[in-house]
């Protein structure tokens, strides 16, 4: 396999992320969120993008990672799927990145946990590992 | 090519139309078969298929057509009476048509397939009662006219006709005007005359508009309704006049716009209706009995996606009528009852819903018929069906598996229906309740939302989160005032009620209903009356704010297990609030359920240890017949594992379930009894749900459901164990799942 594809970045509890560029809708700072009762704990609430309601991961609970930091608003990764636009509630945002389809690995057998059911595998960029998230399996709540 | 895609597409929709028109214009014939108009109008349908299909160069359905447009016309010359076989044949060409229009929809081509058998059929038909030869082809409609009042001579309209047919696109009367024949008044008289006979022209003040469109406004309708409630909200702040007129200007605007595109959406509920005089014609031939459909109140107008969600249960709603509802002819005489069955279809708006009730006079349902087929299916045992109300039982129609027919058809009777009815009918916000008297017949009574994207609501604030309230079932709200609030509000061993008029009304608060924290709202009580299905209930709120208009949007897949939401909303001020789901919401406070009025609390039992009230419980034994039981509520499944299914995952026995991994727990192995039947080839399992994960819990059996009020005895050291009680006069134990589920991941609780 040869060939480059692009990834939109994005930070998590020190993590580098990256979701392939034609599943996100867009990205916009954080949002006001209405909290469900009763919900998920992964789900973070509702946010309103345009009049359209969209209902937002947190990815940090997500992938079982410590809670954000208090005073730390998180921003929103907005990703098509079947059901419509959700948020997916990142830490940071970073670039647009274009990697090699040769750097790819799958990831290691010793990633156990939430970690495997959501990560696909890492690219691996010159200086850090670029974490492919499998967004269908973020999207499924718990 | 985009020019003809319309063309083509304009020749669907209205060739479509044209026999949906041919079909009820067919059924309603056979009933008055010396019905002149009636015949016209369908001689008028076909022609129209036939010759739009002849231009645009469909040849297999120009034939089809054709044949049909033979019968007709002689038909409507009066030379072949109308009778069932003919119906038939004609209904039978309409499906042909209709296979045809579907294929050019999808591929643009008529097929492959040949309708020769269709149209011999039709020409046998003509050939019943051949007495006279096939006097003309063409229906020389305007030409007969001008023969008979101006004496025009014949060969000159056949001339004309011959032209015509050759290809010349002018009008007939255009064509003899211009060969002289007659003169230009003439035709005109002639077309008046034509037009009066016809009956009104269509209206040309219709227009065809794709329903994508619709939707499209529609949501944008939506979108400025939240604008203007943003503006609106703004503009209390505001003291400049011409802003505050200006948004007052808007206000007006926009509820009549929004008004205007509702209206769009509406659509009579006989545009459904209209299919099923030849569903029930199909049908009461299919099975040898006669049946008569009557109709009312098919102008009631609902929402288009209404009218598409309710088009199926409908139908099989009828199926079910004419298959085992009425009984035959010959049965129904013996009865004393007309030979010909009624089906009743009554559609009427009530209290801003839509009623539509289905009923027959035929025999009714058998209600120990449906018990007995519920046990014998499993689906609740003999004692169980013995204590069964007329109604509960009869609610049983709904459960999958519980079929009334006598006997399995092709039609119904298989017992897969009545569920996914109430199912599609409960995805719209609707109810089905159903009223039988034996040998009298059944009624199926629905009630639907009018529509589904705009809704008044009351807003009202709990654990400072809003909530949306839908009108609909709002009955009243009360407001008690300081110390009024700690004196009316009463309870009843820790159920709090409150004596509205006498009645005493339970109480639910919202906030613990939801988990949400205490709040201080001041002194006092809000409390929003509710109706849920027949239940009525007070749901306590911390403040009562407005009511809106507000546009409803649906929830994801994510949250659509939570069951309290039917929806969210975006408020005026941009923040999204979800929308109540008031049955949802009496059902996880137990206002909603069966027994409510038939369990009687145990009384003269000690006071100290009550957990649950009239909760029904489920009743199983682990190793060695001990007793446990965990309340019914949690139970999502009974399943039965072959053994061999069983896999470890480390220490844990687990089994593949539904696409995913489930936990099992050996009850048994756990509280150290000795399972005697290790061998079993099966394991029952109690499927329950832990934080969204399916949990498996191994019984030995599964005894019984019960519902009474449990008492529990005493706390057993135990931590497994919430305590013991006495069910069904044995002493029971009742697990404490949340333990159970806590000691699961870690292997050390099986020491």
């Amino acid at each position: 396999m040869s060939g480059s594809r692009q990834f939109c970045t994005f930070y998590l509890g020190g993590f580098f992320f990256g979701v392939e560029v034609d599943k996100v809708q867009e990205v916009i700072r954080h949002q006001q969120t209405t909290a469900v009762p009763l919900a998920p704990e992964v789900v973070g609430g509702l946010i309103n993008l345009r009049g359209q309601i969209v209902v937002a991961i947190d990815l940090r609970r997500r992938l079982e990672l410590p809670p954000r930091p208090a005073g730390q608003a998180p921003m929103n990764v907005v990703v098509r799927s079947d059901d419509g636009a959700v948020s997916l509630l990142v830490d940071e945002i970073g670039d647009v990145v274009e990697v090699e389809e040769q750097d790819f690995e799958r990831p290691p057998d010793t990633l156990s946990g939430t970690g495997k059911e959501l990560i696909r595998g890492a690219f691996k960029m010159k200086r850090r590992l670029l974490l492919l998230l499998d967004t269908e399996q973020a999207l499924k709540a718990a | 090519m985009g020019e003809m895609d319309d063309i083509i597409k304009e020749f669907l929709v209205e060739s479509s139309d044209n026999l949906d028109q041919l079909e009820v214009g067919l059924v309603e014939l056979e009933k008055d078969p010396s019905s002149h108009d009636l015949l016209g109008s369908i001689f008028r349908a076909i022609h129209t298929v036939k010759g739009n299909s002849g231009t645009l160069g469909f040849p297999k359905l120009e034939a089809i057509a054709h044949g049909g447009e033979n019968l007709l016309s002689k038909m409507r010359d009066g030379m072949l009476p109308l009778n069932t076989e003919i119906t038939s044949g004609l209904l039978r060409m309409v499906d042909a048509i209709r296979q045809i229009l579907h294929l050019i929809e999808a591929s643009g081509t008529e097929g492959d397939a040949e309708y020769q058998e269709v149209i011999r059929m039709l020409a046998e038909l003509l050939e019943q009662e051949a007495s006279r030869p096939n006097q003309t082809e063409e229906p020389k409609l305007l030409g007969q006219i001008l023969a008979e009042r101006l004496r025009v001579p014949s060969d000159a309209i056949d001339a004309a006709l011959t032209k015509q047919r050759e290809g010349d696109l002018r009008r007939i009367g255009e064509i003899l005007v211009d060969q002289g024949a007659v003169p230009p008044g003439a035709v005109l008289d002639a077309l008046k005359a034509q037009a009066a006979e016809s009956g009104p022209p269509v209206a040309a003040s219709n227009i065809r508009v794709d329903v994508s469109l619709l939707d499209k406004l529609m949501n944008l309708v939506g979108e400025l309704v939240l604008a203007r409630n943003q503006i609106l909200q703004f503009t209390t702040s505001q003291k400049d006049a011409t802003f505050v007129g200006t948004a007052q200007r808007l206000n007006l605007i926009t509820t009549e716009l929004q008004e205007g595109v509702m209206k769009t959406r509406m659509q009579p509920i006989g545009n459904v209706w209209s299919k099923f005089p030849r569903v029930v014609r199909d049908l009461a031939v299919q099975f040898g009995k006669q049946v008569r459909i009557e109709m009312e109140g098919s102008e009631t107008e609902l929402d288009k996606t209404i009218i598409e969600a309710i088009k199926d249960p409908l139908t099989h709603i009828i199926r079910n009528s004419i298959d085992h509802g009425l009984e035959m002819p010959a049965a129904r005489v013996q009865a004393g009852k007309p030979a010909e069955g009624t089906v009743s279809l009554r559609a009427f708006h009530e209290g801003g819903q839509v009623n539509i009730e289905i009923s027959d006079d035929g025999c009714g349902i058998d209600v120990e018929r449906v018990k007995q087929k519920a046990v014998e299916r499993g689906q609740l045992t003999r004692e169980q069906a013995a204590r069964l109300s007329e109604r509960e039982a009869l609610d049983l129609i709904f459960l999958p598996g519980v079929s009334t027919a006598q006997q399995v058809t092709n039609i119904s009777g298989r017992g897969v229906g009545m569920d996914v009815v109430k199912t599609n009918i409960e995805k719209i916000g609707g109810a089905v309740d159903v009223h039988t008297m034996p040998k009298q017949g059944t009624t199926l009574k629905i009630k639907i939302p009018l529509t589904l994207a705009i809704i008044p609501a009351l807003i009202a604030t709990a654990g400072g989160k809003r909530f949306a309230i839908p009108q609909v079932s709002l009955l009243e709200l009360v407001r008690l005032e300081g110390d009024q609030a700690e004196k009316g509000i009463e309870n009843i061993q820790g159920a709090p009620v409150y004596r509205l008029r006498g009645h005493l009304l339970p109480l639910v608060y919202l906030n613990q209903e939801l988990g949400l924290g205490e709040t201080t709202s001041g002194s006092g009580a809000n409390i929003v009356v509710l109706q849920a299905d027949e239940h009525q209930f007070g749901l306590v709120v911390d403040e009562i704010n407005d009511t809106e208009e507000i546009v409803v949007k649906p929830l994801s897949k994510q949250l659509k297990g939570i069951g309290c939401f039917a929806g969210a909303t975006i408020m005026g001020d941009g923040k999204v609030a979800l929308i109540l789901d008031v049955l949802g919401i009496a059902q996880k406070a137990n206002v909603v359920t069966e027994v409510r009025d038939r369990a009687v609390v145990d009384t003269g039992a000690r006071h100290t240890d009550v957990v649950a009230g009239r909760d029904a419980w489920l009743v199983f034994t682990v190793g060695g017949g001990r007793r446990m039981a965990i309340p019914l509520a949690i139970v999502a499944r009974l399943e039965e594992f072959e053994r061999e299914r069983l896999e470890r995952s480390g220490t844990q026995m687990v089994v593949q379930y539904r696409g995913a991994i489930m936990t099992l727990i050996d009850i048994a192995e756990r509280s150290s009894v000795n399972n005697g039947d290790a061998e079993k080839e099966k394991l029952q399992v109690v499927v329950y749900s832990v934080a969204g994960r399916s949990v498996g819990l191994v019984v030995e059996q599964i005894v019984d459901v019960v519902e009474q009020a449990v008492v529990v005895e005493h706390r057993e050291e135990d931590g497994m164990l919430l305590g013991s009680a006495v069910i069904q006069e044995r002493v029971t134990d009742l697990l404490n799942l949340d333990a159970l589920a806590k000691a699961t991941p870690g292997q050390e609780a099986r020491a």
